[in-house]
C-alpha cells in the first residue's frame, strides 16, 4: 500500500463570495488523511485566499484563512501561488500571510509552506500531477 | 505526459478558458463542454486570442453541446474539432491526466 500518488488541489476563487474556496479546504483536510502527496496550487482569484488580515466578523461567516497554518501538521507543506495572478491583482507576496511548517527531515526547522512561482512553473507542476481537483 | 483539459463556462463570461489556455502544455488538449462551446466560435471578440494561446494545444468542442445550443458547427474555429460522447472518453484514456476547469 505504498503507492502514493501526487494530488494538486487547484484553488482559482476568492474566498468569500462562493463556497468553493471553504470546500476546497475541508477536501484537503480530508485528503490529508489517506496520506498522499498534497500540493495546493493558487491562481487567478485563488490568491485571494491567502491574504492577511481577514476579518469576516461583519458579514456572518466563519474566517477559515487561519486554517492554512494548520495545514502544515497535516504534511501538507506545498502552497504554490501564481506569480503573475498576484501582480494582475495588484498584491506582492508581502500581501499574503505567513504560512511555516516543521521540516521533520531538517531538525524540524521552520519553513515557508508558500512557494510563489511563475504561470509557466505552475503549469508544469500541474503536468506533474496524478490527480487535479479544481475548485 | 499530457493533460486532457475541459472548460464548461462561456469566455465571455469568465477568465477561465484563457486561464486554462495560459496554463498548457505543448501536446496538450482543450475539450470545450457545456456553456464552454462558445469559446470555439470563429468571428467573435475572443476567436483570436483563443487561437494564439491555443498554439501547440488541441482543440474540441462536444458536439451534443454544440447542437443544443443550436450553433452550427460551421461556425466554429477551424482548429476545432467536434466528439461525441464516445469520442470525449476517448479523449480522457489518450491522457495522463484530465484537469477540469471551473
Amino acid at each position: 500500500m505504498s503507492d502514493t500518488k501526487k494530488f494538486l488541489y487547484v484553488n482559482r476563487k476568492a474566498p468569500y463570495g462562493t463556497i468553493y474556496a471553504l470546500e476546497s479546504l475541508e477536501v484537503v483536510l480530508i485528503g490529508a488523511a489517506f496520506e498522499q502527496d498534497v500540493a495546493l496550487a493558487f491562481l487567478d482569484d485563488g490568491v485571494f485566499q491567502l491574504t492577511k488580515g481577514q476579518d469576516t466578523a461583519g458579514i456572518g461567516v466563519k474566517n477559515f484563512s487561519p486554517t492554512f497554518r494548520a495545514l502544515g501538521d497535516y504534511d501538507v507543506n506545498k502552497l504554490y501561488v501564481e506569480r503573475e495572478s498576484l501582480e494582475e491583482r495588484g498584491l506582492t507576496e508581502d500581501d499574503l500571510q505567513e504560512i511555516m511548517y516543521e521540516d521533520e527531515d531538517d531538525d524540524w526547522a521552520e519553513k515557508p509552506s508558500i512557494r510563489i512561482v511563475s504561470r509557466a512553473e505552475m503549469a508544469e507542476i500541474m503536468a506533474e500531477q496524478d490527480v487535479i481537483l479544481s475548485f | 505526459m499530457s493533460t486532457l483539459h475541459t472548460v464548461n463556462k462561456s469566455p465571455f463570461e469568465t477568465q477561465t478558458l484563457l486561464s486554462c489556455l495560459n496554463h498548457c502544455r505543448e501536446g496538450d488538449a482543450v475539450l470545450l463542454i457545456e456553456d464552454g462551446i462558445y469559446g470555439g466560435i470563429e468571428g467573435s471578440a475572443l476567436s483570436e486570442i483563443v487561437k494564439e494561446s491555443a498554439a501547440g494545444v488541441s482543440l474540441y468542442v462536444l458536439n451534443e453541446d454544440v447542437k443544443a445550443r443550436g450553433i452550427d458547427p460551421g461556425r466554429l474555429l477551424g482548429e476545432v474539432s467536434g466528439v461525441d460522447y464516445e469520442g470525449f472518453v476517448d479523449l480522457v484514456t489518450q491522457h495522463d491526466r484530465t484537469q477540469s476547469w471551473l
